[in-house]
């Protein structure tokens, strides 16, 4: 404990963190995202209904949109533009950070229940439609949209992973090029979130092949998912490779240098996108045991990484960044 | 990339020098110190003219001085009540006239003026012209002894100074000459005319010897002997030169210090005071009374404006405050510049009871808005009921403290309201979203910075700072601007990321 508080012993953890290469907030502010991400780029997507509009030009799967409600009046109507539909997800156009985002999972009549299995009434939810109308959940409090998106279905080979929903995978394209992956899984201690800070599980995902290479839960490394008993050694996202060409296409489509790309693994439809970030959180380096400097300065080296196919880039990726997993098989259960 | 950060090093570096600058010129020129509480030494010197009036109309006039080297005159007053004054300017010299159109008996006029020691003042004056002295017109015994005096004080002398004071010693030893002279003038108007004479700039000067708590006194003969830029004063008795920090020149333009028409008995007599002065009142009459358009200073302003800037002025520091917790340690608060605001409200309500009135209304506010979200209403007005709900809160402690007799209880009005009501939105939300951990980590940053601003903003060396020398605005964001260019790791983050580098 009395180290902590001295001095010597800070300059000791920031040298050791620089050594390492970990990414802090000031420089990812300064030096990646307000140089390689251009202002006038970031409506595309901090409103994910430009974003989805874009998707569909271009072809990239993105979920079904059942509806979009963009005035106060229209809230009334809810309940019919969600008629027939078994289970949908509820957005801020303008949100971020997963902030104002409800998860429907089963409708009984005029019952809702949530997917952290808490019942809602329809008023519940018009009230939360009227709350991002509003501007609660955009940056800067900006009026805003709900958009009604339909539910996916959880790719079979994840099902075991995920306490609810369905696991979110995360990419960070630097220049268009896939530098460093990550799955989130939701838990039972996360109330159903898939945010690494309040408790979801970070895996670290290895860009050449998928596979789960380190598993993180309260920065804790974890072998096994807490409530299905899973061995997250043997987690692999299927397709992985189409993902990784859907997330490259999503730098081409948004022209930010700086992307953070999630997306799922839809059993029908395969890798699909469900958002663009333009200020990709710093969390993926915990789940991955590795710091993103490195692969960032890896990739400044390139002149013209445009000029690149993808091929070029996914190669380059498996060749720089590909890393060995980090787990030990389960049944060794100490930590 | 390394070539384009230089304009940005250089703006940095203009705005260091600029604000530097400006700050030094500003204690230069202003005399304003570096610490607050300082205290600088005034004397306050009055003239007392007298004279009898025979019923015709009355014209005094009175010289005055002015500011010179070593004293800086702060301002002046007059009390003469019935009597006309004006402040005359003839051949570049100011003197007080005062009229009246008939007067009767004993008259009694006023003038007092306040001089600041002011050992860098340097005020160069202009010796008077070579001019033959009448006293040395034509020929005569006296002119012959005088010449001859001069001529033995050039002998034993090196330069103006010595000649001057062989000159006195002169004048002090040869008692018959002296006495033959005398008939003819006044020993001072003799030596200067003689210094005249061998080409040294002098001339009589009437001098206040300033000592604390004298009355009555009168004004002293001196010597003022130029040499090049410098003067000297001798006094022409003693022939020592003397230490002009007590001495105020009273009248030194070949004047009468006083010239009356119309009365008679006119007497003149001079007191004076020291006075230790605070130097803040000092900067506050200074600039009242000598204001330049360059001289950029909230001291002109109205005394009312004057404090309402003292607090705006500091919002910069508070600024600072906000970019080191959150750049450098990674604080969270809730909204990027609320601390600030509740540190301004703190300065109002003073710590304690601010500490407890925001945790109070925050608290309660949290619970109202707790029963408003069931209510399904739509933001704006929640947000409003909120305020209303705010404002009765701070109403009804305000008036229950004063009933209880805790008047601090009243200053919680002057809590930035709207803010708060947001806040409380804001965290009523997080709550939801994020757990009750979250809220307590982001209020408790923001309440942790506002303490920190609020400290720094009370704190009397940086009211005294930022309230005087405006350029440190500038250093202040020479100092944020490179905050901006901070790419390191933030205090929090070498904890958040520990884990990476202890794992290993």
């Amino acid at each position: 404990m009395g180290s902590m508080w001295s001095p010597l012993e800070w300059v000791q953890r920031y040298r050791e963190l620089s050594e390492m290469g970990i990414l802090g907030m000031n420089r990812r502010n300064h030096g990646y995202i307000s140089r390689y991400n251009d202002r006038s780029l970031y409506p595309l997507v901090d409103n994910k209904l430009l974003t989805k509009e874009l998707a569909l030009e271009f072809k990239l799967s993105t979920p079904e949109l059942i509806g979009v409600i963009d005035n106060q009046h229209d809230v009334r109507g809810f309940d019919r533009m969600v008629a027939g539909h078994k289970g949908f997800c509820i957005k801020p156009a303008k949100g971020s950070g997963g902030k104002g985002i409800l998860v429907i999972l089963e409708v009984d009549g005029n019952r809702y229940r949530r997917s952290n299995g808490e019942w809602l009434t329809s008023s519940d939810l018009q009230r939360h439609i009227s709350n991002i109308l509003a501007g609660l959940f955009s940056l800067g409090g900006a009026m805003d949209a709900a958009m009604i998106e339909a539910l996916l279905n959880p790719s079979s080979s994840l099902t075991d992973y995920s306490f609810q929903g369905v696991p979110d995978i995360r990419v960070i394209v630097f220049r268009g090029i896939p530098v460093m992956a990550m799955v989130r899984l939701a838990c039972a201690s996360s109330g159903g979130k898939a945010n690494l800070h309040q408790g979801a599980i970070g895996v670290g995902v290895d860009i050449k092949t998928g596979k789960a290479i380190n598993a993180v839960q309260r920065e804790k490394r974890i072998t096994q998912h807490p409530d299905t008993g899973a061995a997250l050694a043997d987690l692999v996202i299927p397709q992985w490779e189409t993902l990784l060409r859907l997330a490259c296409a999503c730098h081409e489509i948004s022209g930010l240098g700086y992307l953070g790309v999630d997306l799922v693994i839809d059993e029908i439809a395969g890798p699909t996108l469900l958002e663009l970030n333009a200020r990709p959180g710093l969390s993926i380096q915990i789940a991955n045991d590795a710091g993103l400097l490195p692969r960032l300065r890896r990739v400044e080296k390139i002149k013209r990484p445009e000029l690149m196919s993808v091929e070029e880039k996914l190669a380059f990726a498996a060749t720089h960044f590909a890393r060995p997993s980090l787990i030990e098989s389960p049944p060794t259960e100490s930590v | 990339m390394k070539e384009s950060r230089a304009p940005f090093y250089i703006l940095v570096l203009i705005l260091l020098c600029v604000g530097i600058g400006l700050t030094w010129y500003r204690h230069v020129t202003w005399q304003i110190p570096w610490l607050p509480g300082e205290k600088q030494e005034v004397w306050s010197v009055e003239a007392r003219v007298e004279f009898t009036g025979t019923g015709q109309p009355v014209m005094a006039s009175l010289a005055i001085p002015e500011s010179q080297s070593g004293f800086e005159k702060l301002n002046e007053f007059t009390a003469s009540p019935g009597y006309g004054l004006a402040y005359q300017t003839k051949n570049g010299v100011r003197r007080a006239e005062w009229s009246v159109r008939s007067a009767q008996g004993n008259q009694v006029l006023y003038y007092r003026a306040e001089f600041v020691v002011n050992d860098n003042l340097v005020v160069p004056q202009a010796p008077p012209p070579i001019s033959g002295s009448r006293l040395l017109m034509g020929d005569g015994p006296q002119i012959t002894v005088a010449r001859s005096m001069l001529e033995r004080a050039r002998q034993r002398s090196a330069d103006v100074f010595t000649l001057t004071r062989e000159l006195i010693r002169e004048f002090n030893s040869e008692d018959e000459a002296v006495a033959l002279l005398q008939q003819y003038g006044e020993r001072e108007e003799w030596l200067v005319a003689l210094l005249q004479e061998a080409g040294i700039r002098a001339r009589e000067v009437a001098v206040l010897e300033l000592e604390d708590g004298r009355r009555r006194s009168q004004l002293s003969d001196y010597l003022q002997i130029f040499s090049g830029e410098r003067y000297m004063l001798i006094d022409p008795q003693t022939s020592t030169e003397e230490d002009s920090l007590d001495l105020l020149m009273w009248e030194y333009r070949s004047q009468p210090v006083l010239d009356i028409v119309g009365g008679v008995n006119s007497r003149l007599s001079f007191s004076v005071i020291e006075q230790e002065r605070p130097v803040s009142d000092i900067v506050q009459q200074r600039s009242e009374a000598f204001s330049k358009v360059m001289d950029f200073s909230i001291h002109l302003l109205p005394l009312s404006e004057q404090t309402l800037f003292k607090g705006i002025l500091l919002i910069p520091i508070g600024v600072l405050v906000v970019c080191l917790l959150r750049i450098l340690i990674g604080i969270k608060t809730a909204g990027t510049f609320m601390p600030v605001l509740i540190a301004i409200a703190f300065i109002q309500t003073t710590l304690i009871t601010g500490l407890v009135g925001f945790v109070l209304i925050v608290g309660v506010g949290l619970l109202i808005r707790g029963y408003l979200s069931q209510l399904n209403l739509l933001l704006v007005a929640r947000i409003s009921t909120v305020i209303i709900t705010v404002i009765m809160l701070i109403s009804m402690l305000a008036v229950l403290s004063y009933q209880l007799g805790l008047s601090e209880g009243l200053k919680i009005s002057f809590f930035p309201m709207i803010i708060l009501s947001w806040t409380i939105e804001r965290m009523s939300i997080l709550w939801e979203e994020e757990g009750g951990k979250e809220v307590f980590m982001q209020v408790g940053g923001s309440l942790l910075t506002a303490v920190i601003t609020y400290a720094l903003m009370m704190n009397e060396y940086i009211q005294h700072l930022t309230f005087n020398f405006l350029g440190l605005q500038l250093v202040i964001m020479a100092f944020v601007l490179l905050l901006g260019t901070y790419t390191g790791y933030r205090v929090l983050e070498l904890h958040r990321f520990y884990a990476l580098v202890k794992r290993k």
